[in-house]
Protein backbone atom coordinates (compact mmCIF):
# COMPACT_ATOMS: atom_id res chain seq x y z
CA UNK A 1 0.00 0.00 0.00
CA UNK A 2 2.82 1.91 1.06
CA UNK A 3 4.40 1.30 -2.30
CA UNK A 4 1.31 2.17 -4.17
CA UNK A 5 0.83 6.16 -2.58
CA UNK A 6 4.41 6.81 -3.27
CA UNK A 7 4.16 5.74 -6.85
CA UNK A 8 0.87 7.56 -6.83
CA UNK A 9 3.25 10.24 -5.58
CA UNK A 10 5.46 10.43 -8.09
CA UNK A 11 2.94 10.84 -10.75
CA UNK A 12 0.99 13.52 -8.87
CA UNK A 13 4.94 15.08 -9.15
CA UNK A 14 5.35 14.59 -12.98
CA UNK A 15 1.84 15.35 -13.73
CA UNK A 16 2.32 18.84 -11.84
CA UNK A 17 5.69 19.19 -14.08
CA UNK A 18 3.28 18.60 -17.29
CA UNK A 19 0.49 20.70 -15.78
CA UNK A 20 2.30 23.09 -15.33
CA UNK A 21 3.63 23.76 -19.65
CA UNK A 22 0.18 22.15 -20.20
CA UNK A 23 -1.48 25.76 -18.94
CA UNK A 24 0.91 27.73 -21.31
CA UNK A 25 -0.04 25.66 -24.44
CA UNK A 26 -4.05 26.17 -23.56
CA UNK A 27 -3.59 29.94 -22.56
CA UNK A 28 -1.91 30.49 -26.38
CA UNK A 29 -4.73 27.79 -28.06
CA UNK A 30 -7.40 29.88 -26.02
CA UNK A 31 -6.43 33.57 -26.99
CA UNK A 32 -5.34 32.63 -30.22
CA UNK A 33 -6.43 29.23 -31.77
CA UNK A 34 -2.81 28.59 -32.49
CA UNK A 35 -1.05 25.29 -31.30
CA UNK A 36 2.39 26.63 -30.16
CA UNK A 37 4.79 23.91 -30.78
CA UNK A 38 7.81 26.18 -29.45
CA UNK A 39 6.38 27.05 -26.20
CA UNK A 40 8.57 24.92 -24.31
CA UNK A 41 11.27 26.04 -26.17
CA UNK A 42 10.04 29.62 -25.17
CA UNK A 43 10.19 28.07 -21.59
CA UNK A 44 13.96 26.93 -22.35
CA UNK A 45 15.35 30.02 -23.48
CA UNK A 46 12.84 31.69 -20.18
CA UNK A 47 14.72 29.22 -17.78
CA UNK A 48 18.48 29.68 -19.25
CA UNK A 49 17.74 33.20 -18.83
CA UNK A 50 16.53 32.71 -14.49
CA UNK A 51 19.89 30.94 -14.77
CA UNK A 52 21.89 33.53 -15.76
CA UNK A 53 20.07 35.98 -13.81
CA UNK A 54 21.21 33.56 -10.48
CA UNK A 55 24.52 32.99 -11.42
CA UNK A 56 25.16 36.73 -11.78
CA UNK A 57 24.12 36.88 -8.09
CA UNK A 58 20.01 37.77 -7.90
CA UNK A 59 18.37 35.59 -5.75
CA UNK A 60 17.01 32.87 -6.92
CA UNK A 61 13.24 34.09 -6.84
CA UNK A 62 14.27 37.59 -7.97
CA UNK A 63 15.59 36.24 -11.20
CA UNK A 64 13.06 34.17 -11.76
CA UNK A 65 10.34 37.14 -11.34
CA UNK A 66 12.45 39.44 -13.51
CA UNK A 67 12.45 36.26 -16.30
CA UNK A 68 9.33 36.15 -15.85
CA UNK A 69 8.34 39.98 -16.91
CA UNK A 70 11.17 39.16 -19.59
CA UNK A 71 9.71 36.88 -20.96
CA UNK A 72 6.30 38.46 -21.31
CA UNK A 73 7.73 41.38 -23.63
CA UNK A 74 9.52 38.38 -25.60
CA UNK A 75 6.58 36.25 -25.99
CA UNK A 76 4.78 39.26 -27.11
CA UNK A 77 7.51 40.16 -29.62
CA UNK A 78 7.34 36.94 -31.22
CA UNK A 79 3.80 36.86 -32.02
CA UNK A 80 4.39 40.46 -33.57
CA UNK A 81 7.37 39.47 -35.62
CA UNK A 82 7.11 36.19 -36.09
CA UNK A 83 3.86 34.76 -35.92
CA UNK A 84 1.96 38.29 -37.46
CA UNK A 85 2.72 37.82 -41.10
CA UNK A 86 1.59 34.20 -41.44
CA UNK A 87 -1.48 34.93 -39.17
CA UNK A 88 -4.10 34.86 -41.90
CA UNK A 89 -2.42 31.63 -43.27
CA UNK A 90 -3.33 28.32 -43.08
CA UNK A 91 -3.08 26.34 -39.44
CA UNK A 92 -0.81 24.08 -41.47
CA UNK A 93 1.84 26.98 -42.15
CA UNK A 94 1.54 28.66 -38.41
CA UNK A 95 2.08 24.89 -36.91
CA UNK A 96 5.10 24.84 -39.36
CA UNK A 97 5.97 28.55 -38.45
CA UNK A 98 5.68 27.30 -34.89
CA UNK A 99 8.17 24.21 -35.73
CA UNK A 100 10.59 26.63 -36.89
CA UNK A 101 10.37 28.64 -34.04
CA UNK A 102 10.91 25.40 -31.70
CA UNK A 103 14.55 24.50 -33.69
CA UNK A 104 15.44 28.17 -33.91
CA UNK A 105 14.86 29.09 -30.18
CA UNK A 106 16.53 25.28 -29.20
CA UNK A 107 19.71 26.36 -31.28
CA UNK A 108 20.04 29.86 -30.11
CA UNK A 109 19.74 28.20 -26.33
CA UNK A 110 22.96 26.17 -27.43
CA UNK A 111 24.92 28.93 -29.37
CA UNK A 112 24.17 30.97 -26.30
CA UNK A 113 24.45 28.73 -23.58
CA UNK A 114 26.66 26.30 -24.72
CA UNK A 115 25.66 22.17 -24.66
CA UNK A 116 26.57 21.34 -21.61
CA UNK A 117 24.35 20.80 -17.98
CA UNK A 118 23.88 23.45 -16.15
CA UNK A 119 22.93 22.57 -12.09
CA UNK A 120 19.74 25.18 -11.77
CA UNK A 121 19.72 26.33 -8.47
CA UNK A 122 15.62 26.41 -6.17
CA UNK A 123 13.80 29.51 -4.79
CA UNK A 124 12.75 27.28 -2.02
CA UNK A 125 15.09 24.60 0.33
CA UNK A 126 15.08 21.29 -1.30
CA UNK A 127 13.37 19.72 1.44
CA UNK A 128 10.69 16.58 1.93
CA UNK A 129 8.52 15.35 4.28
CA UNK A 130 7.27 12.01 5.34
CA UNK A 131 3.64 11.85 5.11
CA UNK A 132 1.82 8.25 5.97
CA UNK A 133 5.07 7.02 4.43
CA UNK A 134 4.87 8.53 1.66
CA UNK A 135 8.02 10.83 0.47
CA UNK A 136 6.61 14.32 -0.12
CA UNK A 137 8.65 16.77 -2.05
CA UNK A 138 9.09 20.49 -1.41
CA UNK A 139 8.98 20.44 -5.61
CA UNK A 140 5.86 19.28 -5.76
CA UNK A 141 4.22 21.39 -3.16
CA UNK A 142 5.59 24.52 -4.77
CA UNK A 143 4.32 23.12 -8.01
CA UNK A 144 0.97 22.60 -7.28
CA UNK A 145 0.53 25.82 -5.27
CA UNK A 146 1.79 27.88 -8.19
CA UNK A 147 -0.88 25.58 -10.57
CA UNK A 148 -3.61 26.32 -7.80
CA UNK A 149 -2.71 30.10 -8.21
CA UNK A 150 -2.14 30.35 -11.56
CA UNK A 151 -5.50 28.59 -12.34
CA UNK A 152 -7.28 30.81 -10.60
CA UNK A 153 -5.59 34.10 -12.09
CA UNK A 154 -6.37 32.53 -15.69
CA UNK A 155 -10.26 32.04 -14.81
CA UNK A 156 -10.68 35.42 -13.38
CA UNK A 157 -8.76 37.17 -15.83
CA UNK A 158 -10.86 35.22 -18.96
CA UNK A 159 -13.78 34.90 -17.39
CA UNK A 160 -14.54 38.02 -15.54
CA UNK A 161 -12.56 40.95 -16.85
CA UNK A 162 -13.41 43.06 -20.14
CA UNK A 163 -9.79 42.70 -21.15
CA UNK A 164 -9.87 38.55 -21.33
CA UNK A 165 -13.46 39.01 -23.28
CA UNK A 166 -11.61 40.43 -25.13
CA UNK A 167 -8.72 37.54 -25.53
CA UNK A 168 -11.98 35.09 -25.93
CA UNK A 169 -13.70 37.12 -28.89
CA UNK A 170 -10.23 37.58 -30.97
CA UNK A 171 -9.49 33.59 -30.54
CA UNK A 172 -13.84 33.15 -31.59
CA UNK A 173 -13.82 35.37 -34.15
CA UNK A 174 -10.88 37.78 -34.96
CA UNK A 175 -13.00 39.93 -37.68
CA UNK A 176 -16.02 40.37 -35.11
CA UNK A 177 -13.87 42.00 -32.46
CA UNK A 178 -11.93 44.07 -34.63
CA UNK A 179 -15.50 45.74 -35.82
CA UNK A 180 -16.59 46.21 -32.03
CA UNK A 181 -12.88 47.71 -31.42
CA UNK A 182 -10.89 45.19 -30.04
CA UNK A 183 -7.23 46.02 -30.80
CA UNK A 184 -6.49 42.60 -31.97
CA UNK A 185 -3.38 42.95 -32.40
CA UNK A 186 -2.43 43.87 -29.23
CA UNK A 187 -4.65 41.15 -27.83
CA UNK A 188 -2.53 38.45 -29.55
CA UNK A 189 0.55 39.97 -28.72
CA UNK A 190 -0.91 40.51 -24.45
CA UNK A 191 -2.09 36.31 -25.10
CA UNK A 192 1.33 35.19 -26.79
CA UNK A 193 3.43 37.24 -23.65
CA UNK A 194 1.18 36.11 -20.43
CA UNK A 195 1.66 32.25 -22.01
CA UNK A 196 5.43 33.04 -22.43
CA UNK A 197 5.53 34.04 -18.96
CA UNK A 198 3.80 31.13 -17.72
CA UNK A 199 6.56 28.87 -19.54
CA UNK A 200 8.92 30.70 -17.70
CA UNK A 201 7.47 30.43 -14.92
CA UNK A 202 6.94 26.16 -15.32
CA UNK A 203 10.69 26.08 -16.72
CA UNK A 204 12.30 27.92 -13.92
CA UNK A 205 10.81 26.30 -11.20
CA UNK A 206 10.40 22.44 -12.79
CA UNK A 207 14.17 22.21 -14.22
CA UNK A 208 15.85 21.94 -10.84
CA UNK A 209 13.61 19.24 -10.09
CA UNK A 210 15.64 17.57 -13.23
CA UNK A 211 19.24 16.32 -13.64
CA UNK A 212 20.49 19.94 -14.98
CA UNK A 213 19.26 22.71 -17.57
CA UNK A 214 20.63 21.23 -21.29
CA UNK A 215 18.88 22.20 -24.53
CA UNK A 216 16.97 18.94 -24.33
CA UNK A 217 15.34 20.03 -20.70
CA UNK A 218 11.91 20.83 -21.93
CA UNK A 219 11.39 18.77 -25.10
CA UNK A 220 9.96 15.22 -23.23
CA UNK A 221 7.93 17.70 -20.82
CA UNK A 222 6.59 19.06 -23.97
CA UNK A 223 5.27 16.14 -25.42
CA UNK A 224 3.69 15.31 -22.49
CA UNK A 225 2.21 18.79 -21.88
CA UNK A 226 0.61 18.14 -25.32
CA UNK A 227 -0.55 15.05 -24.12
CA UNK A 228 -2.04 16.66 -21.08
CA UNK A 229 -3.72 19.35 -22.78
CA UNK A 230 -5.45 17.42 -25.51
CA UNK A 231 -6.65 14.74 -22.52
CA UNK A 232 -8.10 17.51 -20.75
CA UNK A 233 -8.95 19.53 -23.93
CA UNK A 234 -7.01 22.45 -25.75
CA UNK A 235 -9.37 24.96 -24.65
CA UNK A 236 -10.07 24.39 -20.71
CA UNK A 237 -7.60 25.29 -17.92
CA UNK A 238 -8.79 23.19 -15.76
CA UNK A 239 -8.28 20.21 -18.38
CA UNK A 240 -4.62 21.14 -18.96
CA UNK A 241 -4.26 20.76 -14.82
CA UNK A 242 -6.53 17.40 -14.63
CA UNK A 243 -4.95 16.15 -17.66
CA UNK A 244 -1.20 16.34 -16.60
CA UNK A 245 -2.33 14.88 -13.16
CA UNK A 246 -3.80 11.88 -15.68
CA UNK A 247 -0.85 11.41 -18.31
CA UNK A 248 1.63 11.85 -15.04
CA UNK A 249 -0.65 9.12 -12.35
CA UNK A 250 -0.58 6.97 -15.57
CA UNK A 251 2.85 7.11 -16.18
CA UNK A 252 3.97 6.42 -12.82
CA UNK A 253 2.00 3.67 -12.14
CA UNK A 254 2.35 1.59 -15.32
CA UNK A 255 6.23 1.48 -15.25
CA UNK A 256 5.68 0.39 -11.47
CA UNK A 257 3.59 -2.46 -12.25
CA UNK A 258 3.63 -3.82 -15.83
CA UNK A 259 7.72 -5.04 -16.13
CA UNK A 260 7.44 -4.94 -19.76
CA UNK A 261 6.17 -1.08 -20.60
CA UNK A 262 9.90 0.04 -18.51
CA UNK A 263 10.99 0.68 -21.86
CA UNK A 264 8.33 2.17 -23.70
CA UNK A 265 6.64 4.08 -21.20
CA UNK A 266 5.76 6.65 -23.34
CA UNK A 267 3.17 4.47 -25.20
CA UNK A 268 0.76 4.79 -21.82
CA UNK A 269 -0.54 8.42 -21.75
CA UNK A 270 -0.97 8.33 -25.79
CA UNK A 271 -2.42 5.28 -25.42
CA UNK A 272 -4.97 6.78 -22.67
CA UNK A 273 -4.98 9.85 -25.14
CA UNK A 274 -6.40 7.72 -28.15
CA UNK A 275 -9.36 5.91 -26.25
CA UNK A 276 -10.17 9.38 -24.21
CA UNK A 277 -10.48 11.49 -27.90
CA UNK A 278 -11.93 8.34 -29.87
CA UNK A 279 -14.44 8.66 -27.14
CA UNK A 280 -14.86 12.38 -26.66
CA UNK A 281 -12.70 14.06 -29.87
CA UNK A 282 -13.09 17.87 -27.69
CA UNK A 283 -11.09 15.94 -24.88
CA UNK A 284 -12.18 15.60 -20.68
CA UNK A 285 -12.97 19.55 -20.40
CA UNK A 286 -13.03 20.76 -24.18
CA UNK A 287 -16.20 22.66 -25.39
CA UNK A 288 -17.35 21.00 -27.94
CA UNK A 289 -18.06 23.55 -31.19
CA UNK A 290 -21.27 23.51 -32.11
CA UNK A 291 -21.99 26.39 -35.00
CA UNK A 292 -25.34 26.73 -37.03
CA UNK A 293 -25.65 28.95 -39.80
CA UNK B 1 -26.30 67.90 -42.11
CA UNK B 2 -23.59 65.54 -43.92
CA UNK B 3 -22.89 62.68 -41.27
CA UNK B 4 -20.59 60.35 -43.90
CA UNK B 5 -19.15 60.96 -47.27
CA UNK B 6 -17.52 59.16 -49.59
CA UNK B 7 -15.93 59.74 -52.69
CA UNK B 8 -14.06 58.01 -55.52
CA UNK B 9 -14.10 55.00 -53.20
CA UNK B 10 -11.89 52.23 -55.11
CA UNK B 11 -10.95 48.93 -53.61
CA UNK B 12 -11.00 45.74 -54.47
CA UNK B 13 -8.78 41.92 -53.81
CA UNK B 14 -5.37 41.70 -54.28
CA UNK B 15 -5.26 42.39 -58.36
CA UNK B 16 -8.70 42.54 -58.67
CA UNK B 17 -10.88 45.81 -58.48
CA UNK B 18 -14.10 46.08 -57.16
CA UNK B 19 -14.95 49.40 -56.83
CA UNK B 20 -13.81 51.98 -59.56
CA UNK B 21 -14.93 55.03 -58.30
CA UNK B 22 -17.77 54.84 -55.78
CA UNK B 23 -19.43 58.34 -54.04
CA UNK B 24 -22.03 58.69 -52.22
CA UNK B 25 -23.61 59.67 -48.62
CA UNK B 26 -25.44 59.63 -45.61
CA UNK B 27 -27.01 62.48 -43.81
CA UNK B 28 -27.89 62.63 -40.28
CA UNK B 29 -30.98 60.67 -39.63
CA UNK B 30 -31.04 58.87 -42.89
CA UNK B 31 -31.54 55.36 -43.65
CA UNK B 32 -29.76 55.24 -47.01
CA UNK B 33 -29.94 51.28 -49.24
CA UNK B 34 -27.51 50.30 -51.48
CA UNK B 35 -29.06 48.07 -53.64
CA UNK B 36 -27.18 46.11 -56.58
CA UNK B 37 -26.83 42.25 -58.03
CA UNK B 38 -24.41 39.47 -56.32
CA UNK B 39 -20.87 41.12 -57.54
CA UNK B 40 -21.69 44.77 -57.67
CA UNK B 41 -19.20 45.60 -54.73
CA UNK B 42 -22.07 46.21 -52.05
CA UNK B 43 -20.34 43.82 -49.67
CA UNK B 44 -16.87 45.86 -50.63
CA UNK B 45 -18.04 49.15 -50.03
CA UNK B 46 -19.18 47.93 -46.43
CA UNK B 47 -15.99 46.46 -45.71
CA UNK B 48 -13.72 49.31 -47.34
CA UNK B 49 -15.55 51.83 -45.15
CA UNK B 50 -14.82 50.08 -41.94
CA UNK B 51 -11.52 49.82 -42.60
CA UNK B 52 -11.26 45.92 -43.07
CA UNK B 53 -10.34 46.45 -46.51
CA UNK B 54 -7.24 48.92 -47.60
CA UNK B 55 -9.14 51.49 -50.37
CA UNK B 56 -8.29 54.64 -52.06
CA UNK B 57 -10.43 57.38 -52.27
CA UNK B 58 -12.32 60.16 -49.71
CA UNK B 59 -13.96 58.66 -46.55
CA UNK B 60 -15.71 61.26 -44.07
CA UNK B 61 -17.49 60.85 -41.04
CA UNK B 62 -18.48 63.66 -39.36
CA UNK B 63 -16.04 66.04 -41.23
CA UNK B 64 -13.07 64.07 -40.53
CA UNK B 65 -11.57 61.88 -42.78
CA UNK B 66 -11.15 58.45 -41.93
CA UNK B 67 -9.95 56.70 -45.12
CA UNK B 68 -7.34 53.97 -44.46
CA UNK B 69 -8.48 53.76 -41.21
CA UNK B 70 -7.85 50.28 -39.03
CA UNK B 71 -11.16 48.91 -38.29
CA UNK B 72 -11.12 48.98 -34.70
CA UNK B 73 -10.46 52.90 -34.84
CA UNK B 74 -13.48 53.25 -36.96
CA UNK B 75 -15.50 50.87 -34.00
CA UNK B 76 -14.29 53.62 -31.42
CA UNK B 77 -15.28 56.61 -33.89
CA UNK B 78 -19.25 55.57 -34.02
CA UNK B 79 -19.04 53.10 -36.95
CA UNK B 80 -20.92 49.91 -35.78
CA UNK B 81 -20.80 46.99 -39.01
CA UNK B 82 -22.79 44.27 -38.92
CA UNK B 83 -20.79 42.02 -41.75
CA UNK B 84 -22.34 39.85 -44.10
CA UNK B 85 -23.40 36.10 -42.44
CA UNK B 86 -23.56 37.95 -39.11
CA UNK B 87 -20.02 38.02 -37.63
CA UNK B 88 -21.09 35.82 -34.83
CA UNK B 89 -18.99 35.21 -31.94
CA UNK B 90 -19.90 31.47 -31.67
CA UNK B 91 -17.94 30.08 -28.89
CA UNK B 92 -18.84 32.83 -26.69
CA UNK B 93 -22.31 33.29 -24.94
CA UNK B 94 -24.88 35.94 -26.07
CA UNK B 95 -24.64 37.71 -23.09
CA UNK B 96 -20.57 37.61 -23.77
CA UNK B 97 -21.15 38.47 -27.32
CA UNK B 98 -23.48 41.63 -26.08
CA UNK B 99 -20.58 42.76 -23.61
CA UNK B 100 -18.00 42.84 -26.35
CA UNK B 101 -20.41 44.91 -28.43
CA UNK B 102 -19.56 47.34 -25.64
CA UNK B 103 -15.84 47.00 -25.38
CA UNK B 104 -15.22 50.53 -26.77
CA UNK B 105 -17.65 52.13 -23.65
CA UNK B 106 -16.29 53.41 -20.66
CA UNK B 107 -19.61 54.55 -18.99
CA UNK B 108 -21.53 52.48 -16.56
CA UNK B 109 -24.70 51.55 -17.94
CA UNK B 110 -23.65 48.85 -20.38
CA UNK B 111 -25.71 46.41 -17.92
CA UNK B 112 -28.69 48.42 -18.85
CA UNK B 113 -28.36 48.17 -22.24
CA UNK B 114 -28.08 44.67 -22.26
CA UNK B 115 -31.32 44.40 -20.59
CA UNK B 116 -32.66 46.42 -22.72
CA UNK B 117 -31.82 44.54 -26.11
CA UNK B 118 -33.09 41.76 -24.56
CA UNK B 119 -36.42 43.67 -24.09
CA UNK B 120 -36.10 44.31 -27.76
CA UNK B 121 -35.29 40.82 -28.96
CA UNK B 122 -36.73 38.29 -25.87
CA UNK B 123 -35.33 35.75 -27.30
CA UNK B 124 -31.81 37.09 -27.23
CA UNK B 125 -32.58 37.03 -23.80
CA UNK B 126 -34.08 33.52 -23.17
CA UNK B 127 -30.62 32.15 -24.36
CA UNK B 128 -28.07 35.10 -22.90
CA UNK B 129 -26.16 31.94 -21.26
CA UNK B 130 -25.90 29.61 -24.62
CA UNK B 131 -22.84 29.70 -26.89
CA UNK B 132 -23.60 32.30 -29.69
CA UNK B 133 -23.07 29.82 -32.09
CA UNK B 134 -25.86 27.35 -31.50
CA UNK B 135 -28.98 29.93 -32.17
CA UNK B 136 -30.92 30.03 -35.19
CA UNK B 137 -30.00 32.28 -38.10
CA UNK B 138 -32.61 34.25 -37.67
CA UNK B 139 -31.77 34.74 -33.56
CA UNK B 140 -27.60 35.13 -34.59
CA UNK B 141 -28.91 37.82 -36.50
CA UNK B 142 -30.64 39.89 -34.00
CA UNK B 143 -27.97 39.00 -31.93
CA UNK B 144 -25.11 40.97 -34.41
CA UNK B 145 -27.41 43.76 -34.85
CA UNK B 146 -27.71 44.31 -31.05
CA UNK B 147 -24.05 43.77 -30.44
CA UNK B 148 -23.16 46.43 -33.06
CA UNK B 149 -25.77 48.63 -31.44
CA UNK B 150 -24.18 47.95 -27.65
CA UNK B 151 -21.31 50.88 -28.75
CA UNK B 152 -23.67 53.12 -29.09
CA UNK B 153 -23.09 53.84 -32.73
CA UNK B 154 -23.73 56.93 -34.70
CA UNK B 155 -24.04 54.96 -37.98
CA UNK B 156 -25.13 51.32 -38.44
CA UNK B 157 -23.92 49.69 -41.52
CA UNK B 158 -25.92 46.55 -42.39
CA UNK B 159 -24.83 43.83 -45.06
CA UNK B 160 -27.70 41.98 -46.35
CA UNK B 161 -29.82 41.65 -42.68
CA UNK B 162 -32.03 39.16 -44.51
CA UNK B 163 -29.58 36.73 -45.68
CA UNK B 164 -31.11 33.38 -45.49
CA UNK B 165 -33.68 34.25 -42.99
CA UNK B 166 -37.41 33.08 -43.20
CA UNK B 167 -39.66 36.20 -44.05
CA UNK B 168 -41.51 36.56 -41.07
CA UNK B 169 -38.12 36.77 -39.14
CA UNK B 170 -36.71 39.58 -42.05
CA UNK B 171 -39.84 41.51 -41.41
CA UNK B 172 -39.40 41.51 -37.58
CA UNK B 173 -35.68 42.77 -38.32
CA UNK B 174 -36.75 45.40 -40.31
CA UNK B 175 -39.57 46.71 -38.19
CA UNK B 176 -36.89 46.69 -35.11
CA UNK B 177 -34.65 48.64 -37.96
CA UNK B 178 -37.47 51.17 -38.99
CA UNK B 179 -37.80 51.58 -34.94
CA UNK B 180 -34.41 52.37 -34.36
CA UNK B 181 -34.04 55.10 -36.73
CA UNK B 182 -37.72 56.56 -36.49
CA UNK B 183 -37.30 56.74 -32.32
CA UNK B 184 -33.31 56.83 -31.86
CA UNK B 185 -32.47 59.06 -34.98
CA UNK B 186 -29.94 56.44 -35.71
CA UNK B 187 -28.46 57.06 -39.17
CA UNK B 188 -28.24 53.53 -41.32
CA UNK B 189 -26.49 52.04 -44.38
CA UNK B 190 -27.91 49.34 -45.72
CA UNK B 191 -26.77 46.81 -48.08
CA UNK B 192 -29.83 44.85 -48.91
CA UNK B 193 -31.30 42.01 -51.64
CA UNK B 194 -34.49 42.21 -50.40
CA UNK B 195 -35.32 45.94 -52.09
CA UNK B 196 -39.03 45.68 -51.65
CA UNK B 197 -38.08 45.85 -47.63
CA UNK B 198 -35.22 48.05 -47.78
CA UNK B 199 -36.28 50.67 -50.19
CA UNK B 200 -39.83 50.63 -47.80
CA UNK B 201 -37.55 51.80 -44.55
CA UNK B 202 -34.86 53.98 -46.20
CA UNK B 203 -35.02 57.82 -47.07
CA UNK B 204 -32.92 57.56 -50.24
CA UNK B 205 -31.18 54.53 -52.28
CA UNK B 206 -28.49 53.83 -54.58
CA UNK B 207 -27.89 51.16 -57.51
CA UNK B 208 -24.33 50.11 -57.74
CA UNK B 209 -23.69 48.40 -60.80
CA UNK B 210 -20.05 46.64 -61.41
CA UNK B 211 -18.53 48.89 -58.98
CA UNK B 212 -20.21 52.00 -59.59
CA UNK B 213 -23.25 53.93 -58.57
CA UNK B 214 -25.82 54.06 -61.63
CA UNK B 215 -29.13 55.46 -60.11
CA UNK B 216 -29.43 57.61 -57.12
CA UNK B 217 -32.90 59.22 -56.23
CA UNK B 218 -35.17 59.30 -53.41
CA UNK B 219 -36.90 55.73 -51.72
CA UNK B 220 -39.97 56.52 -53.74
CA UNK B 221 -38.22 57.63 -56.90
CA UNK B 222 -35.81 54.15 -56.86
CA UNK B 223 -39.14 52.08 -56.67
CA UNK B 224 -40.92 54.37 -58.97
CA UNK B 225 -37.94 53.60 -61.49
CA UNK B 226 -38.51 51.49 -64.22
CA UNK B 227 -35.63 49.75 -64.41
CA UNK B 228 -34.73 49.61 -60.42
CA UNK B 229 -38.40 47.41 -60.57
CA UNK B 230 -37.35 45.34 -63.31
CA UNK B 231 -34.17 44.21 -62.27
CA UNK B 232 -34.05 44.46 -58.30
CA UNK B 233 -38.49 44.33 -57.24
CA UNK B 234 -39.25 41.76 -60.09
CA UNK B 235 -42.65 43.66 -61.05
Amino acid sequence: MDQFLQHLMNGIEAGVIYASLALALVLIFKTTGILNFAQGEMALVSTYFTWKLAEWGLPVWVAILVSVGVSFVGGALIERVVIRPVEQSSPLVIVIVTIGLFLALNSLAQVIFGTDAHLMPRAYPNESWDLLGVNVEADTLVLIAVLAVECVVLWYLLQRTKVGLALRGVASNPESSRLVGVPVGSMLMFGWGLAAALGALAGSLVVPTTAGLTAGSMQSILVFAFAAAALGGFDSPLGAVVGGLIVGVAQSLTTAYVDWLNDIEIIVPFGLILVVLLIKPAGLFGKVRVERV
Amino acid sequence: MTLLEVAELRAGYGPVQVLHGVDFSVNEGEVVVILGANGSGKTTTLRALSGILPARGTVRFEGRSIGGQRPEKTAQGGIAHVPQGRGTLTDLTVEENLRLGAYCRRDSRVDRDVGYWYEVFPRLGDRRTQPGGSMSGGEQQMLAIARAMMSNPKLLLLDEPSLGLAPIITQELFRVLSKLNASDGLSMLVVEQNAGLALGIATRGYVLESGSIAVSGSAAELAADDDVRKAYLGI
